[in-house]
């Protein structure tokens, strides 16, 4: 007691001042990279070949904004859309306890993971060379046909031209989709993975159907392992979109820019044009992300809580359901 | 209590006699472990079973062995006279399919050491989910049953937190209301106390004692020698896959017959 009132009543000692540590290293540092960016900014000014002005006058004409509307923004979600959904089922049939389910699983994922997209992509672009129609029936109807004495049975349920259904773009989505599901089944797999068993065992026991169980139970709460992840597989997705110039795409950002600068001979601005716009774009990914992770990434405690702030809010204005979504 | 309409299967010898459970030489291995070698026990109906044994004794593994978690090498289990698991059609044995396994469950009720509460959902919903999503219950009617029951627990006043906002007993009595939300003539706890802290076993002892006293079946595993002797009707002593010793609570506890029982009730005494 008495040495604690002592202390207290003693006087606060001077702040301290002391000599701080110098850094030199930081100042050479600074000035090497305030002339290496000074060279690269004269580089931009001076330099003929980037055509500013030329590359600011055609980079928003109305076939590269529809190409980017199009070809890169609407074929980033069609793609992830198809991805997700695609790479779900197949997660869920890589766990799954029928043996040829897993086998197939495996399989697809082993395929389209193994061959490069861009290789895949040019397959699919020249897909069409193995039917000009596309059908769906009785396979190998001819030859049975012929073996029970029929000359030319067809036994077809319907089909289409391929040109109608493989255009470009149509190619294009199925390469990039099919593509993205054998890594999105990898993702929700490990998701479904991080869920304790006895998760799982508590629905089970509640006699809940495997399908229940996974709908209400597992995969809400694989989904803090799962989002993250996607949001890196999306702005990946984004940028692959260049890569339908194999198919090709035509309606697509980089195909625009790159025929305009062959067109030109101005291939060098457009390229820097393409640059510019997947900058802007990706940009646009990485902040919504941020936000995801923050929102996903902390703590579950207090997530929950807020959530349950949240919730008894709802309850106060005359709103709080229970049973699934509810919240205002 | 049961007014679930639960398919009767063929009349099987349990139903009538008023046993609830009937397990028939159980017998269960993990590979090369041999876990369960044999197992009898039958509990009747508004009966308290207690099962006690060393760890590792397969105490747990029987338990999910009663509602099909685990799937039995050999022997039979019936529960309210239905065998568990399979169909016995023209002297053989067919598995049941996902459907009718999950349909026997949902008569079974099941408490875990760990809780297990689904983290996501609130205390009214984690008891209301399954009746809704079972259809057993319109919504408003779930989730009244559902507040009924967390009354009855003594958690009237926290349907709207999340679990991991509970302590520990709170989260166990959560998961008993949870069980019982599905109306089940049978519940099973696997060493329901055995997380918690010292001072919150009573709570967790005190709901099951109300249940116990409301005409409920239940098979207890735990180590809780005074919950046995006071609330337990039989009581089942078990080490190394085989039922060792069984009988009156009060009897085995103050006079256990066999050396491996004195040993193990000399120890947690
Ligand atoms: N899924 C499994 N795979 C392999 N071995 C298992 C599995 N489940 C249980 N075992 C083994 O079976 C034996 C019995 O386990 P069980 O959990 O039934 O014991 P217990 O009597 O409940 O013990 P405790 O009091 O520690 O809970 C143990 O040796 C355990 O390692
Ligand atoms: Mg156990």
């Amino acid at each position: 007691m008495t040495t604690e009132e002592a202390t207290t009543a003693r006087a606060r000692p001077e702040p301290i001042k002391a000599v701080p540590v110098r850094h030199p290293g930081r100042w050479v540092a600074v000035a090497v990279l305030a002339v290496l960016t000074a060279m690269f900014v004269h580089l931009l000014v001076t330099n003929e070949a980037f055509n500013w002005s030329f590359m600011v006058d055609k980079m928003f004409r109305p076939p590269i904004i529809e190409g980017l509307l199009r070809g890169t923004v609407l074929m980033t979600v069609s793609a992830m859309l198809i991805g997700v959904t695609l790479g779900v089922v197949i997660a869920v049939m890589r766990l799954s306890d029928n043996p040829i389910l897993r086998g197939v699983a495996w399989l697809y994922t082993w395929f389209f993971r193994a061959v490069p997209r861009l290789v895949l992509l040019a397959v699919f672009g020249n897909i069409g060379i193995l039917w000009s129609r596309v059908e769906f029936g009785v396979p190998f109807d001819t030859q049975l046909g012929q073996l029970f004495g029929i000359d030319n049975l067809q036994l077809r349920l319907f089909g289409f031209s391929s040109r109608d259904i493989l255009t470009g773009f149509m190619a294009g989505l199925l390469g990039l989709a099919l593509s993205e599901a054998a890594y999105m089944a990898e993702i929700v797999r490990a998701g479904i993975q991080s869920v304790d068993p006895g998760q799982t065992e508590a629905a089970q026991a509640l006699g809940l159907s495997r399908g229940q169980l996974l709908r209400r139970v597992v995969l809400p709460q694989a989904m803090r392992v799962i989002i993250p992840p996607t949001g890196n597989e999306t702005i990946a997705m984004l940028k692959d979109t260049s890569l339908l110039l194999y198919v090709p795409v035509s309606v697509e950002l980089f195909f625009q820019l790159d025929a305009v600068g062959k067109r030109t001979f101005q291939i060098f601005p457009m390229y820097v044009a393409a640059c510019l716009w997947y900058l802007f774009l990706t940009s646009i990914l990485l902040v919504g992300q941020y936000f995801l992770e923050r929102h996903f990434g902390k703590g579950y405690g207090t997530a929950q809580r807020a959530r349950a702030r949240l919730r008894t809010l709802a309850a106060e204005t005359g709103g709080g359901g229970a049973g699934g979504a509810g919240t205002p | 209590m049961t007014e679930l309409s639960v398919p009767q299967q063929a009349a099987a010898p349990t139903s009538e006699s008023g046993l609830m459970v009937r397990a028939e030489q159980v017998h269960k291995s993990f590979g090369p472990l041999e876990v369960l070698k044999g197992i009898d026990l039958e509990v009747r109906s508004g009966e308290v079973c207690c099962l006690l044994g060393p760890s590792g004794s397969g105490k747990s593994t029987f338990l999910r062995c009663i509602n099909h978690l685990e799937k039995i090498d050999a022997g039979r289990i019936w529960v309210d006279g239905d065998l568990i698991g399979y169909r016995e059609r023209g002297g053989k044995l067919h598995e049941m399919r996902d459907k009718e396994v999950a349909a026997q469950r949902q008569a079974i009720g099941m408490v875990f050491q760990r809780f297990n509460l689904f983290p996501h959902m609130t205390v009214l919903q984690n008891v209301m989910e399954a009746p809704v999503l079972l259809r057993q219950a319109k919504k408003a009617q779930a989730r009244e049953h559902a507040a009924e029951l967390l009354d009855r627990v003594g958690l009237g006043d926290k349907l709207g937190a999340y679990p991991g906002q509970l302590s520990g007993g709170q989260q166990q009595r959560v998961a008993i209301a949870r069980a019982l939300a599905m109306r089940p003539k049978l519940m099973l706890f696997d060493e329901p106390t055995s997380a918690l802290d010292p001072e919150l076993v009573g709570e967790v002892l005190d709901t099951m004692k109300d249940l116990a006293r409301d005409g409920m079946t239940m098979i207890v595993v735990t180590h809780e020698i005074g919950f046995a002797r006071e609330v337990g009707d039989h009581l089942v002593f078990m080490d190394g896959g085989v039922v060792v010793e069984q009988g009156d609570p009060r009897e085995v506890i103050s006079a256990p017959q066999h050396e491996r029982t004195k040993a193990f009730l000399a120890k947690v005494l």
